[in-house]
């Protein structure tokens, strides 16, 4: 185990991918066999359901550490993890023998089923036989929230350097569930299985962002506009009786995007489509930022299948029958399209991108001016000639986004952060004038650098005015400009608007407070978006 | 009969003595325990503090007003008020100040640590009735290694860094930490440089006896040309054109906050070196039970969390006591 821990030591004190790959590569050359299976098992976040309730941890842990349970928890909130809480809290043991990694996750699993004096035993002895990083790893299993700062996609490529393999090849091998107990390095990587090439998808071709004047792309009729939505671009592959579903960052989502899998059995073999992934429920698109939510689920529930339906806005297609068609011009592989998905019955999974017709140049301008009522981010431009290039290519695909709306607004109240920053101030919430009086209307965290927040911090800690739990009230001083994608009314928030993506564009220095906008600037926001709607 | 310290909007304030306890606000008496900005404000009519922190008054405020240094375990006296100030062993110079007034004694922290640097004066214990302590590692997650440890661990960093051609830099607080490293180093390794915040405190210290390796890299200097040196500069040098010419090198903060994995990542560095000027949870602990002190009151750092602590643990009534002070270990400087 010992190795192992060397290795998450190493990964979390680099913040540097390549440093992260070197490090697994070294690994995967001096450990065991046996421990490498599982090591790449655990990585890949393949590893043991939580074996304790983290409850019984933390009384465990108060005990052992003569810590009352309620500073065990204020010692969690600022940690954030409880792992590390309870590494950090409980008396440090002299560093013993050397542990197998097997044996360790062995013991894990078997944890789940025992009494809870037998967990207890079994827990503590490991704990006063562990230190620092080992006792950290430790916790981490016992937490079930294992994840060291490494992607699946840098140990793929680890294990492709290893192994001198193609790493999509590598990608390939390790989807889907497996057993560790079941695999050894041999089986997981024999050769028979790395010569195939059906799961790989074609290179993405990428549009540039339009900055200039639409106009000067000439004729409207040439080109194929589009609704540019919010999702996840991704490649669906159907070969061989297989189903593979990429992702632009070339990671295959098959685990994560269960609604295509039985496409496979419904498509003809030899298809490849491209188009957006997007969450999609009563005829309408959701929130990109649930679908952010469902990725980030360990275990796709039924409940979150149902609530965040994935679908598939196709719109090109880049194989039919075995053959690659990307040299055909757009016009006729999207003719294309759209007899596949009349023929197959996908619906419900797959749709069809539409093309929106305008009559002129200043159609298509109002409409990107307004996508966001239409759940759009604004508008694609395809040239209908266009063949699918490699890559990010100029002059054929383009991107026309709408300009994001912003409103300054004031700092009233801030939050320490979670986890990572629990020692700073990093929470704010935001007001606009009403009437002479600051109402609240949003929170946002990002788009601060690690410089602004520290003043920011120490400003807050000398101008706090009240304390209700860990939120203060400050003097409303600080004017930041925030900028969001969306804006609504909304019964459920005291301003009565709710906003979509609200970010932290600027610290405004150069704006008092009292110039911050108004409640009134907002309900402007949204009546002009309806009254366009008309 | 009141306490004999509250706080007001300048700051801790002694009405018997008519004077304050770093204040924030200008005021006419200004005792000072320490060094750091936050302790030490501009704009007081009269600073009282230690012989060894008027250089860094000097360097930081300018000489304009009247100060006054004192020894440690010199007593003085304002309207009856007897004062003292003792090695806090924080950074040089650093007091505890002591105020007697009718059997009462008073005890201000300012910022303390128990643990050795092995460069400011070491800590001494001192008795008292009430004990107003700072808490900024008042959890029990905060258990920092021996300090002769962690400069163990830098000068090997600094020599595998050396040896794969990178150059290293070391954020630290440019008073107080910088030297304790720069006291520590290994000057075999390599060569050795300050940034100017840092050279200009060393300075300073200098006219009162302390000297320290490193040279400062002044603008004529190519720092592109510098292979397998130690720079020392200030956290606030981090993600500066300045820092970019340094390439190639290896960056590390040291701090307290770095024994959190959150904190480091945060920072954005190749290494965290938990190298405190402050107190840890135990080393807070002993200092509580060994004052032998009645009351207790809990300034900057996590205040309910530790005087809820003190009051559940010990039984010694603990109340939190405002004050504007922060936490320098996050601090960023010009
Ligand atoms: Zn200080
Ligand atoms: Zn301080």
């Amino acid at each position: 185990m010992r190795k192992f821990v060397e290795l998450i030591e190493a990964i979390d004190s680099t913040t540097k991918t390549n440093q992260k790959v070197d490090a697994i590569l070294r690994y995967l050359q001096i450990a065991g066999e046996e421990d490498k299976v599982f090591a790449i098992a655990i990585l890949t976040g393949n590893k043991p359901r939580r074996p304790i309730k983290t409850t019984d941890l933390r009384v465990w842990a108060s005990e052992m550490s003569d810590t009352p349970l309620w500073l065990l928890e204020e010692c969690y909130y600022v940690v954030g993890d409880l792992a590390e809480t309870i590494t950090l809290t409980i008396p440090p043991s002299m560093p013993q023998k050397d542990f197998s990694l097997k044996g360790v996750f062995e013991d894990i699993i078997i944890l789940r089923t025992d009494q809870p004096a037998v967990q207890k035993l079994k827990v503590l002895s490991y704990w006063s036989a562990l230190s620092g990083s080992s006792l950290f790893v430790f916790n981490k299993f016992l937490t079930g929230n294992f994840r060291v700062g490494v992607s699946k996609k840098l140990v793929v490529k680890a294990i492709a350097k290893y192994l001198n393999y193609d790493e999509a090849v590598i990608e390939h091998r390790l989807m889907g569930k497996w057993n560790p107990f079941e695999e050894t390095m041999g089986t997981l990587f024999a050769e028979e299985h790395l010569e195939g090439k059906h799961f790989l998808p074609y290179p993405f071709y990428l549009a540039y962002a339009l900055e200039g004047n639409p106009r000067e792309l000439g004729d409207l009729t040439d080109w194929i506009l589009e609704a540019k939505l919010d999702g996840i671009r991704g490649q669906l592959i159907v070969r061989e009786d297989e189903i593979f579903v990429w992702s632009r960052g070339e990671d295959l989502m098959n685990e994560k995007f269960v609604e295509f899998l039985p496409l496979k059995d419904i498509l003809p073999n030899g298809t490849v489509l491209d188009g957006e992934i997007i969450p999609w429920k009563n005829d309408r698109p959701l929130d990109f930022q649930l679908m952010q939510t469902r990725i980030g689920r360990k275990n796709l529930s039924k409940k979150i299948l149902e609530d965040i339906p994935l679908v598939m806005i196709c719109y090109d297609v880049l194989e039919w029958q075995g053959n690659d068609i990307r040299d055909w011009p757009l016009a006729k592989r999207r003719q294309l399209l759209m007899e596949i998905l009349a023929t197959y019955p996908v619906n419900g999974v797959l749709l069809l991108s539409e093309e929106k017709i305008f009559n002129n140049w200043e159609e298509a301008e109002l409409y990107r001016n307004q996508a966001r009522q239409y759940f759009s981010e604004g508008l694609m431009i395809k040239n209908r000639n266009s063949p699918y290039e490699v890559g990010r290519k100029r002059g054929k695909w383009w991107k026309w986004k709408t300009d994001a709306m912003t409103i300054d607004g004031v700092l009233i109240y801030a939050q320490s952060g979670h986890g990572r920053r629990a020692n700073l101030f990093t929470d704010y919430t935001f007001a606009v004038w009403d009437n002479g009086a600051l109402v609240p209307f949003t929170k946002a965290y990002s788009g601060l650098t690690d410089k602004e927040l520290i003043t920011i911090d120490n400003w807050i800690k000398r101008n706090t005015i009240d304390k209700f739990g860990p939120v203060r009230s400050v003097k409303p001083e600080l004017v930041f400009e925030l900028a969001f994608e969306g804006i609504n009314l909304s019964s459920r928030h005291k301003s009565g608007v709710a906003l979509r993506f609200p970010r932290i564009v600027r610290w405004r220095r150069d704006k008092p407070a009292l110039e911050a906008n108004t409640k009134e600037d907002l309900l402007h926001l949204i009546n002009a978006k309806h009254e366009s709607t008309r | 009969m009141g306490r004999l310290l509250t706080v007001d909007e300048n700051g801790l304030y002694c009405k018997q003595g008519d004077f304050y306890i770093d204040p924030w606000k200008p005021v006419k008496t200004a005792l000072i325990s320490h060094g750091h900005s936050d302790h030490m404000r501009w704009g007081m009519q009269h600073y009282i503090c230690h012989h060894h922190t008027l250089p860094i008054l000097k360097l930081r405020l300018g000489t304009e007003n009247s100060s006054q240094g004192v020894a440690y375990g010199e007593v003085f006296e304002i309207n009856g008020v007897k004062i003292s100030f003792h090695p806090a062993g924080h950074i040089i110079g650093s007091a505890q100040i002591r105020l007697e007034f009718q059997d009462e004694v008073w005890l201000f922290t300012g910022d303390y640590k128990i643990a050795k640097d092995g460069v400011s004066t070491p800590y001494e214990l001192v008795k008292c009735d009430h004990f107003i302590t700072e808490s900024t590692f008042g959890l029990p997650i905060y258990h920092f290694p021996p300090p002769e440890l962690i400069y163990q661990d830098i000068n090997s960093w600094w020599r595998q860094n050396a040896d794969e051609g990178y150059n290293t830099v070391l954020l630290a607080y440019s008073l107080g930490k910088s030297q304790n490293i720069l006291a520590h180093i290994d000057p075999s390794i390599g060569e050795v440089y300050l940034h100017g915040a840092v050279a200009n405190t060393n300075n300073a210290l200098a006219e009162i006896g302390y000297h320290f390796p490193g040279k400062y890299i002044s603008p004529d200097i190519d720092r592109s040309a510098l292979r397998s040196a130690l720079i020392v500069a200030p956290p606030s040098a981090s993600d500066t054109p300045w820092l970019r010419k340094l390439k190639p090198y290896r960056i590390a903060m040291c701090s307290g906050w770095m024994q959190l994995r959150g904190a480091r990542r945060r920072k954005g560095v190749d290494r965290g070196f938990a190298l405190s000027d402050h107190c840890d949870w135990d080393q807070l602990n002993q200092a509580i039970r060994q004052t032998g002190a009645k009351h207790v009151y809990v300034t900057h750092g996590y205040e309910s969390i530790f005087s809820k602590w003190v009051t559940n643990h010990f039984g010694i009534p603990a109340s939190i006591l405002k004050t504007v002070y922060n936490d320098e270990e996050e601090e960023s400087e010009l």
